[in-house]
Order: structure tokens, then sequence, then C-alpha cells
């Protein structure tokens, strides 16, 4: 989907959302849906910023680190790629207690997610610098550049336009799945729903809102990554056609 | 103790049976999402004026999280006097979730044929349902089988979703065994060790058929 | 003081599985000397660039550069296989300019000169942009300065590549096919620059080509290689002119009557 219409789905969307915040029937939810969105977005910012970290770290380590760290690297995607995000999440939440190591939940919510979408980050990471042209990585040599020289001022700046519209789909995936947060008894905005739900049976005003606040929010994120790539690839190919 | 080895054992029977449930959720999600992500990219190319609503349906789907349609569809269709099963309202739910994913897969694989095999089908006179049947699906589902393979693990990896509305698959069971006997560390960790196996192993298995059919389209 | 080659390839070969690009070659180039590499495609000419560049391992056999190993190293007298701190020093001295450019394509001509000065010699800026202007203007590239690889030309890019490897002050450069990926009408301005090179700066060069009017020209050696092996070297007059070896008869009339 273009850009336009994109922009177009999102005004459409808050403008829904603002029309039926008048209506009665819909109106007295607001308050209550928008502080769970406020969490929403919380976890979902401090989920995608350690998932980002932990994709670049576990992408290098994997391709350049000693073996152990590579070792290492490896368990980590193999396991938080190969199993659920819910059980990661219940894991970390039930069982890492036992192993008397206590986080409060919203510790947890953000380590499980960001561990989660990290994993696969960081095979992005990794695709997108064996993308990178095998002449690069050759004159680089011929100019005797160490590999950290390499890595951070050749390789590295093509790698990110590569990288961006992939990561903007894990980062919606894990925006999408900060809903699962309200399993560990965080009051997110899928709490909320649920919970309002329960109480009043008005399903479909609360979940119409619901939906249309995460369409809302994942419209944000898609525009905002959009702009980033258009921003970058122009950064890169300056006149490529020029 | 930390891990209890005859207490993992002893539970070892009910998740299996669990598992089987699991599995079923996933066998049925999928048949659902291949074959309803197949219509909508067909309907979009075959019927020109739907492009731009199964686009947006599309993106909604897409752009909201799976736990909120599965409580959605549970929640309202008592409303219209149908009422569900949790099991079936929940792999519906994900049936038409993954649905979306699949139909630009499809639609990927679609726009990867070349225009001369439209071209020669319409100068043969096939009606466009023939070109789809015999021409088109045919070239066009081979080349994506291992991305179809990815999303068959990812909807897997998305089953104990159900437990949020109390199918009793395998996180829903472990959860009952850890609230009733106050041990989460096995049933969990068990759960994860299956889900880990699993995915191994269809990794393994996608990465072979790929193998395979690269040989094929080589030939 | 004995005159110390300044390359010496000493027995070196190179296996891809079971195919053998180079067997057991040897070769010495003196200090300043220019030599140009000819021969068919598949002879393993560009592997003997790329060893020397340590892009490529090297199965057999030692490379040394002004007497000391390069992809090896002396320990109690034995030579073993060196670490890359000892490759990266020996390496230092060498500078490659590619077919392809490889030109940083995210930084600017200028940026492109200065970007491994800056970060490997650890020069200063000021220090490196003026060594690179100075080099930009040698190639008649002053005003392109500011340019990214895609608004040039190919021509000026692989000027801009010469430009570049200079920048790094190498007493050895590898030219692997330069102008091959360029159009006709862009040749002569890149050879105008290597000429250029050879007459101002004391440098050992060592090309593979195409174009064997420059090679015959500007070369004090000429090697013609086949299957891996050098089939017949000697000065570009007397290869060209009376070649000895039936190969090279062949190939030559093969090319020439082409060209």
């Amino acid at each position: 989907m273009g850009i336009r219409t994109l922009v177009t789905l999102l005004v459409v969307a808050l403008g829904v959302i603002a029309v039926l915040a008048t209506q009665e029937a819909y109106s007295l939810f607001m308050p209550g849906l928008l502080q769970g969105a406020v969490l929403t977005v919380e976890i979902a910012v401090l989920g995608s910023l350690l998932a980002i970290v932990m994709g670049v770290l576990a992408a290098l380590a994997r391709m350049y680190g000693p073996a152990p760290l590579r070792w290492l690297a490896t368990v980590y995607v193999e396991i938080f790629r190969g199993t659920s995000a819910l059980v990661q999440l219940f894991w970390l939440f039930f069982v890492l207690p036992q192993f008397g190591v206590t986080l409060n939940a919203f510790l947890v919510a953000v380590l499980a997610l960001g561990l989660n979408v990290g994993a696969y980050g960081s095979e992005v990471v990794r695709g997108a610098i064996q993308s990178v042209a095998r002449g690069q990585w050759e004159a680089s040599t011929a100019l005797n550049m160490s590999r950290p020289q390499m890595l951070r001022r050749i390789i590295l700046p093509q790698a990110f336009v590569a990288m961006i519209p992939p990561w903007g789909n894990l980062l919606i995936e894990l925006l999408k799945s900060t809903a699962l947060v309200s399993l560990i008894t965080l009051s997110d905005l899928a709490f909320k729903a649920q919970q309002m739900n329960q109480n009043t049976f008005k399903t479909i005003p609360i979940f119409t809102l619901v939906l249309l606040m995460y369409l809302a929010m994942s419209l944000v994120l898609t525009i905002g990554m959009r702009l980033l790539e258009r921003r970058a690839s122009l950064g890169l190919a300056r006149g490529r056609a020029a | 103790m930390i891990w209890d080895w005859a207490f993992a054992f002893e539970i070892l029977p009910v998740l299996a049976r669990a598992a089987i449930v699991s599995i079923e959720a996933t066998l049925i999600g999928f048949a659902l999402a291949a074959s309803l992500g197949l219509v909508l990219a067909v309907v979009r190319i075959a019927v020109p004026w739907t492009g731009w609503t199964i686009s947006v349906l599309v993106e909604l789907i897409r752009s909201t999280p799976l736990l909120i349609q599965i409580f959605f569809l549970y929640f309202v269709f008592p409303k219209f006097g149908v009422v569900l099963d949790a099991f079936t309202a929940g792999v519906l739910a994900i049936g038409i979730h993954y649905a979306a994913y699949c139909s630009e897969v499809y639609r990927a694989g679609f726009d990867n044929i070349h225009r001369g095999q439209w071209e020669a089908s319409i100068a043969l006179n096939l009606s466009s349902w023939t070109t789809f049947r015999d021409i088109i699906i045919p070239q066009a589902i081979p080349p994506i089988v291992p991305a179809l393979g990815n999303y068959l693990v990812a909807l897997f990896k998305e089953t104990p979703l159900l437990s949020a509305i109390a199918v009793l698959e395998l996180m829903q069971t472990a959860k009952i065994i850890g609230s009733e006997t106050f041990r989460y560390t096995e049933p969990t960790t068990l759960v994860g060790l299956f889900f880990l196996a699993m995915s191994l192993v269809s990794a393994a298995l996608i990465r072979s058929l790929e193998r395979l059919l690269n040989r094929r389209t080589m030939r | 003081m004995t005159e110390q080659p300044m390359v010496r390839f000493d027995n070196v070969s190179k296996r891809y599985g079971a195919l053998t690009v180079l067997d057991g070659l040897n070769l010495e180039i003196a200090h300043g000397e220019k030599v140009s590499i000819i021969g068919p495609s598949g002879s393993g000419k560009t592997t003997v660039l790329r060893m020397l560049m340590t892009l490529e391992t090297i199965n057999d056999g030692v490379i040394w550069v002004e007497g000391q190993p390069l992809t090896h190293m002396e320990r109690n007298g034995k030579l073993v296989p060196a670490d890359l701190a000892h490759i990266r020093k020996i390496r230092a001295k060498i500078g490659m300019v590619f077919q392809s450019f490889n030109l940083f394509p995210h930084m600017t001509a200028m940026q492109n000169c200065i970007e491994a000065p800056i970060t490997v010699l650890g020069m200063k800026r000021a220090d490196a942009e003026a060594r690179a202007a100075d080099l930009l203007d040698m190639v008649g590239l002053s005003e392109k300065k500011d340019h990214y690889p895609s608004q040039l030309s190919g021509g000026q890019q692989q000027r801009v590549a010469i430009a570049r490897a200079c920048a790094m002050r190498p007493k050895i450069m590898l030219f692997d096919e330069v102008t091959s990926a360029l159009d006709p009408e862009l040749v002569g301005e890149v050879l105008e620059v290597i000429r250029k090179l050879g007459r101002e700066h004391d440098l050992t060069m060592l090309m593979v080509t195409h174009q064997m009017g420059f090679a015959k020209e500007f070369s004090d050696r000429v090697c013609f290689f086949h299957a891996g092996k050098i089939c017949e070297q000697g000065p570009p007059n007397e290869l060209f002119g009376a070649p000895k070896n039936e190969r090279t008869r062949q190939f030559l009339h093969a090319v020439l009557e082409a060209g």
C-alpha cells in the first residue's frame, strides 16, 4: 500500500474513533481504554528498543564472535524463535521466580517481547549484512580496514537501508504481541477491553474501539518506517538514477 | 528442588493429550488460512474492483492483535444468536488472521508469473477460471510452498493464545497443572521444549523441501 | 645490499576443491617494475592479484613482499600461518583497483578517498583531505569531489577508485581488469591516469588486462598465463613481437584478430 493510502486510513481510523467517542454507548469506555493504550505504547516502545539492540548484538555475535559467544547467540536465537511468545512470557513470569528471580510484570513484558522479536531481528540483520555486495568487503580489505572499521563505516550503513522494511514488519508484530501481556495481569489495552467486556457485555462497541486503536498505532508505526526508509535510501542512492 | 523429574513424567501424558489439541487447532486453522487466503488472492485478480477492499481488509486484520480477534469472535457471535464453542471460535480467528498473511504470499506468487503466461492463455481463449486452475496456480504454488510452511510454523506457535478463551490446548493445560500443584517450572518448560522441538523439526523439513523445489525448477 | 624483489611468489598453489587454479606459481617482481598479466579467462590471472591482496587464501607456497612473508610469519625459524595483525602490517604496502570499481555508494568521492586514511592510518581529517584533493586533482576530478558514485560515469568512478587506492600510499598497486566494465569511449581516460601514475609515482604495478596495446606500451614485462601457469614471459616487444610458445601465438592471434 502506498504511503498516501496509509495516511488516509490513519485519518479515517482516528476520525471514526473521535466520532464514536461522542456517542454515549462508546464514550464511557474511552478513558479506561486510553489508559490501557498508554501502557501498550510504553511496553511497545521499550520492547522495540530492546529488540533492536538484541537483534544487532546477536547477529554480530553469530557472524563474527568467538566460538562461545557464537554458540550463546545461536542458542538464544533458536530458543526465542522456536518457542511461542506467550510461553516465553509465562516462563519468565511464573517459572523464573522459582529460580529466585522475581521481576515485576512490566519488566517481564518488555523483556519477553524484546527478546522474542530480537531473535527474529537478528536474522534480519544477518541477511542485510550478507546482502551487501562482496566487492564492498573486498575494497575495504584492500584499503586495509579492520573488521570493526569495515562493519561500522562501510557495511552497516549500507545494510541499514535493507533492514528497514523487515524491521518495520517485526515491530508491528511486537506491537500486536503486547496484547499478550494482558494475560500476566498488566492493564494494557487488551486487558481493559476484556475487563470491560466481562463487566458490561458491550462487546461490539468495546472491541470496535480497541481494534481501531490498535490499527491506528500500527499505521503510525508503518508510516514512520516508510518515511525512514525513504530518507535512508535517498541518502544512500543520492541521484542513483542521475 | 527446582526440577522434579518424577513430577515431569507424571504430567507428560496429560500434556501429550493437550498437544494433540494444539496440533488439531494448527492443522484446521492452517487449512482455513491457506484456502481462504487463496480465495482472497484469486478474487482480487479475477474481480479487479475488489482489490482496494481486500487490501484494506488484509491491512486491518494484519494490523490488529490476534488475541483481540480471538476475543472478538468468541464474544461477538452469541450476540447474533450463534454460539460457537471456544475451540471453533479460536481456530476460526486464527484461520482468518493467517489467511490475510497467506493471501499476500499467493499474491507475490501470482505476480511472479510471467505476463506472457496470461497473454498466451488469452490467445488460447481460456476462461479466467481455467487459466487460474490449469496455468497460473500450478506454476505459482511450488515456489511459495516454503513461505507458506513458515506461516504454518508461525501459526502453530500462536496456538497458545487459545488458552485465553480456555481451550484445553498445551498452554492452558500447563497453566491448570500449575495452579493446581503450584509447580509451574515443569509444565511451562515442557511446553516450551515441545514447541522448540517442533519448530526445529519443521524448519529442517522446510529447508529440505526448499532444496527439493529448487532442484525441480532448475531442471 | 642485494636488491630485494618487491614481490616474490614462491611455489604458490591455489585450489578450489578438485579444481587447481594456480599450480606452483613462481614469479618475482622488482622494485618499480610494471608487469602485465594476460591470458584467456579461467587461466588464474586474476587469482594472482587476489592472493596478493589477501582476498584469497593460498593452499601451498609462500608469498613474499619486500623480503617478508605475507600470509605467513616466522616463529622459531619456521613459517607458520600469519595472524591478522601481521597480514595487516604487510598488506598496508599494497593497494588494489577493481574491475567493478567497488566505490562506497554512501560516500562522496572525497569521503571515499579519506575514509581509510583517517580510520586505518589515523591521519587528521584536514591532512587526509589535502592529500585526497591532490589525488583527485591528479585523476582530473577536482570538481567532482562532492559527487556520489552514482552521479559519476564509469570512467570517473574508476578514476576515483584509483585516487582512493593511492591515498593509502601503497608501494605496490594491483589493477584487476580495471577497464573491462567500461564503455569503450571511457577506457582511454582511465588508462591515461594509470600512465601518469606510472610516470609520477614510485610504484610497483601489477595488472591483469585485456588491453594488449596498453600492456605493450606500458609494461616492462608481460606474463602470459595458461591453465594456472606462466606459459611465457618477457619484455613486451619480444612477447608480442616474436612469441616462442604456440599457445601464446594462438592467444595473441585470437585477441588481435578480434580487436
